[in-house]
């Protein structure tokens, strides 16, 4: 296949550049979770008010530490100009976009997984009867914030003051996102709990529509 | 249309601007004396003649800017790019004077400023992607590519907006609301007052859009200039060294 095999391999370069460091999964880390417990203090919340505040919260966290997380998938690549070799490679342009979005997607929801279970126990929450459907839920939610950030991240890299630039971009646009994630979770932490298909179905359309737009679009931001 | 860069026939343009200028005023004259005073809300309903056709001007200014962002996408030709900035430029203004008849019309008809209300939030929503747009475009200096980048952002803030409403929807039906407007069909003397402030609202738009892309092209034209000059100035430049217009004064 003409677009999976260099999507897959500069996945796997993706992959190996973040864990020879795990400069992104550590201080996406300790940021969300700072964010977690800094929200805890600021309001002090009883059980019934965890289960309807904390996805918000979780998901509020979550999209900051993206928006910053984010910003160096594209100006690492500037350091020694190797996006030019990238693009000098006889192959689909979206093949370099989408191996930086499953592999942005990668390390968010590794985070998670790590950020989960420490939610629960922080914010006294049972999420395991719900595993499942909390699983399906993140993914696009997920999916949601790396498409877009991924993106944007190969656009603010070209501006000034590109630190700032990334979340200003990416957090009005990542409204719909937010509202239907926060909200499928919160669904899923009622008594009894339900998952409402459609925030699903608003997170899936999420998900298409900007992967499309992405597949469109995208590689006017990588030519030179 | 004439290249913009030809001098504009100032006699033209004051005819125009006249022209508008009558039409705001008597549009105005007809919000406030000619259509029917509405029978629940009274008077203050009478600022529905400027809200609505801001807010309709706004939609059909991010809508020329959106098509003109993948026009210039599909075609390279610099006008699309003036266009879609000129036409984002011109638009923005025109949510805040939504965004603020809004509330002076909703607090003695709901009782309350404002309201997390479906299209309220989505407009606002809308307003912040476009103030981003021109935002990003003051930031990056090199013109080819700012015009590519912003216009991919266009696209993006494009696409968002039915979703952002469509979510926003959802999540408020959850949840109580005021009741919004008198139900049923609208006069029809408030239905053509309303067609005619739109219509002097369109106008003052044209003119100022007009203005604006005219702006943009004779900008263009000034760093494209500046860079010939430059690059006159020092013939040798390094392969794949841009030079920025706004460095080489």
């Amino acid at each position: 296949m003409p677009f999976v095999r260099p999507a897959s391999i500069l996945l796997g370069k993706e992959l190996r550049t973040e864990f020879r460091t795990r400069e992104l999964l550590a201080t996406t880390l300790v940021f969300v979770l700072i964010t977690l417990v800094l929200f805890s203090f600021t309001f002090d919340p009883t059980a019934a008010e965890s289960r309807r505040f904390g996805p918000g919260l979780l998901w509020l966290a979550l999209l900051f530490a993206g928006s910053l997380m984010l910003h160096p998938s594209f100006t690492r690549e500037q350091v020694n100009d190797t996006l030019s070799a990238l693009r000098m490679a006889p192959i689909d342009p979206f093949a370099i976009l989408a191996s930086k979005i499953l592999a942005n997607s990668c390390f968010l929801l590794l985070a998670e997984i790590i950020l989960l279970p420490v939610f629960a126990v922080l914010y006294n929450l049972g999420l395991l009867p719900v595993l499942g459907r909390l699983i399906v839920v993140f993914v696009l939610g997920t999916l949601a914030l790396s498409t877009v950030g991924t993106v944007f991240s190969a656009i603010s890299s070209q501006a000034r003051m590109r630190e700032l630039l990334l979340p200003l971009l990416l957090l009005p646009l990542l409204t719909p996102a937010l509202i239907a994630s926060v909200e499928a979770t919160v669904g899923l932490l009622d008594d009894p709990p339900s998952l409402s298909p459609v925030w699903v179905g608003v997170l899936v359309s999420f998900d298409v529509i900007f992967l499309t737009v992405s597949w469109l679009f995208g590689e006017y931001l990588l030519e030179e | 249309m004439a290249s913009p860069l030809q001098r504009e026939r100032s006699g033209m343009l004051a005819v125009e601007t006249l022209a508008v200028a009558a039409l705001l005023g008597f549009a105005g004259y007809a919000a406030l004396f000619i259509a029917p005073t509405e029978a629940t809300m009274g008077l203050i309903q009478r600022i529905f003649y400027f809200h609505v056709p801001s807010g309709w001007t706004a939609f059909v200014a991010f809508f020329i800017s959106f098509f003109a962002s993948i026009a210039y996408l599909r075609t390279r030709a610099p006008k699309w790019d003036w266009l879609a900035v000129s036409s984002a430029e011109i638009g923005v203004p025109f949510i805040p004077v939504m965004l603020v008849t809004g509330p002076i019309w909703a607090k003695p008809v709901w009782g309350i400023w404002w309201t997390w209300d479906a299209r309220l939030t989505s407009t606002f929503v809308l307003w912040v992607l476009y103030v981003c747009y021109l935002l990003l475009r003051t930031l990056i200096d090199e013109p080819e590519r700012r015009a590519v980048v912003s216009a991919v952002f266009g696209v993006f803030a494009a696409f968002d907006v039915p979703l952002v409403y469509f979510s926003i929807w959802f999540f408020r039906t959850q949840h109580p609301q005021p009741v919004i407007g008198p139900g049923g069909s609208l006069d029809p003397t408030m239905r053509n007052v309303l067609l005619l402030c739109w219509a002097a609202m369109l106008g003052l738009f044209a003119i100022l859009l007009r203005q604006r892309y005219r702006l943009e092209a004779l900008r263009y034209e000034v760093a494209r200039i500046r860079l010939e000059g430059s690059r006159r100035a020092e013939p040798v430049l390094p392969v794949g060294k841009r030079v920025n217009p706004e460095m080489a004064k």
